[in-house]
């Protein structure tokens, strides 16, 4: 098996996913619409009623838009790691999943390729909304849009893997609105993409906690310090960390003989 | 001497308490077309997804073309060539995009894919249609384009489950003849699961699958004598009827 055989078949793979994001209109336009109805909408009302006091890495005071946008990042993410969960699972009960696994290639490597055009897809749909925020004057340094690539990269890696693990587990696509529900509102809601920590602390002790060790807090962290040319550490160690415990936990579970495969067999 | 393709020796398999496969063993050699029938519920999905590796092989040993599934998986993976009962195309790619993202998978250049892929397609009357997305295919011209896709990277075993579900008369026919076609002038073997006794042919070999057991295998010849019976429609009733009430 040669290194080239690796490369094709991620290309195929990457390749694949990119071309039937650029197919599917409404899937690139839903993906922009939900985090600019936040910046318009949501943020925009609350702007007079959310004061933000001066916090790294903003060295000035800012409006409640300019804060909510690394937050947006973070659920344009966070949406797009769960959609390539509900594609996965989509695929198992379609059946084409099964062609990905019965090629001759390591499966962890086809998770692995699965991944990064998942996370190409995110990255892509993120530039597009920082454009927009652009010309609605949410603007950081220029250098920032380009520090922001490899937070994106990490934090797009770290979603789509935690999405991975959720597709092992779920066995039917219906199973898929429990992830709203318990997933996807939990980490945007307990975290730090609305609203700052210190701010959540005065409200609730067990609220701040939870937000601190939420990883997609981390992330969005990650992205808030990145545009504007910062390295948030912290916030990168504890992404990578939950980045390579999600991974390796999804990798075990689609390992037919350790993982929940075995377990959801059926006639 | 006859190269097996396929061998299976004690395969066990249980979904918690349920036994679906118990003690399996047969082979598929080259040039051989064996016919693997069954009820609904008799184990052949199972066992077609032991040979795939998407379940593990926890009783029993599988090998493909010497290759034990579970130690060389991906050495026995690049022998097989398989069509699943769903059709597993993707309905918004076209025809040649299906086959080149397969042939990706398989490591192929894109000037052997494409070699390939025409080579395929001229077989099985489908040039003119590589161009043409697969959701605008009927369901016996999607059939035909996972069995091009099944062969891309000219496999050793063709693993077949249940092709013709849902297709009307003609295409049946084609793709039984083109299969047959195959296993003799290619010395493709092929291990198809049906429960269709008119796809069969007179040189196929034959394996009825019951409850997770394997009630008769050999030749027509062979299970009628075995049997006692007049026609292999009356040897599988009396096989998959017996413990029914």
């Amino acid at each position: 098996m040669s290194l080239l055989h690796f490369l094709r078949a991620m290309w195929g793979i990457v390749g694949r996913e990119l071309w039937r994001f650029i197919q599917q209109k409404e899937r690139f336009i839903s993906a922009l619409v939900r985090p600019l109805i936040w910046l318009f909408v949501f943020a925009a009302g609350f702007r007079n009623t959310l004061g933000m006091a001066i916090a790294p890495p903003y060295e000035t005071y800012i409006l409640y838009e300019v804060y909510i946008t690394p937050g947006l990042i973070g659920m344009i993410q966070l949406f797009n790691g769960m959609q390539s969960s509900l594609t996965m699972v989509y695929d198992r009960e379609m059946g084409s999943m099964r062609i990905l696994l019965v090629s001759p290639l390591p499966r962890w490597f086809l998770l692995i390729c699965k991944l990064i055009a998942g996370t190409a897809v995110s990255i892509l749909q993120a530039y597009v909304f920082l454009g927009i925020a652009w010309f609605y004057e949410i603007q950081a340094p220029i250098q920032g849009y380009f520090w922001i690539l490899p937070a994106l990269i990490l934090d797009g890696l770290m979603l789509g893997a935690l999405g991975l693990l959720l597709s092992s587990f779920i066995r039917q696509l219906e199973n898929f609105a429990g992830v709203m529900n318990f997933v996807i509102f939990p980490l945007f809601f307990m975290s730090t993409a609305l609203y700052p920590l210190w701010k959540i602390q005065e409200s609730s002790a067990l609220l701040y906690k939870l937000a601190m060790y939420n990883p997609f807090s981390q992330g969005v962290e990650l992205i808030r310090f990145a545009l504007y040319g910062q390295f948030n550490q912290d916030a990168f160690i504890y992404t990578l960390a939950a980045f390579i415990t999600f991974i390796i936990a999804a990798i075990i579970g689609y390992t037919p003989s350790k993982g929940m495969m075995t377990r959801k067999g059926g006639e | 001497m006859t190269e097996i393709a396929l061998r299976i020796e004690d395969l066990s398999f249980s979904y918690q308490t349920k036994k679906a496969l118990d003690n399996l063993s047969f082979s598929v050699a080259a040039g051989e077309c064996t016919l693997l029938l069954g009820p609904n519920g008799a184990g052949k999905s199972t066992l077609f997804s032991l040979i795939t590796r998407l379940y593990d092989t926890r009783a029993g040993k599988i090998e493909l073309c010497g290759f034990d599934v579970k130690q060389q998986t991906r050495q026995a993976l690049a022998k097989l060539g398989v069509v699943f009962q769903q059709t597993t195309l993707d309905l918004d790619l076209t025809v040649t995009q299906n086959l080149r993202y397969h042939a990706a998978l398989h490591g192929m250049s894109r000037k052997l894919a494409n070699q390939r892929i025409a080579e395929e397609l001229e077989r099985l009357n489908m040039q003119e249609r590589r161009n043409e997305k697969v959701r605008q295919l009927n369901g016996g011209h999607k059939r035909r384009v996972e069995i091009a896709r099944a062969l891309l990277h000219k496999p050793s075993l063709l693993l077949l489950d249940e092709p013709t579900v849902g297709l009307d008369v003609p295409s049946r026919q084609g793709i039984v003849e083109h299969v047959h076609r195959l296993a003799s002038e290619q010395q493709l073997a092929v291990l198809w699961a049906s429960h269709l006794i008119d796809e069969i042919y007179p040189d196929d070999h034959l394996l009825i699958l019951h409850k997770g057991q394997i009630k008769a295998k050999g030749t027509i010849p062979e299970v009628l004598s075995m049997t006692h019976a007049n026609s292999i429609h009356s040897a599988f009733k009396q096989m998959t009827q017996e413990g029914v009430s």
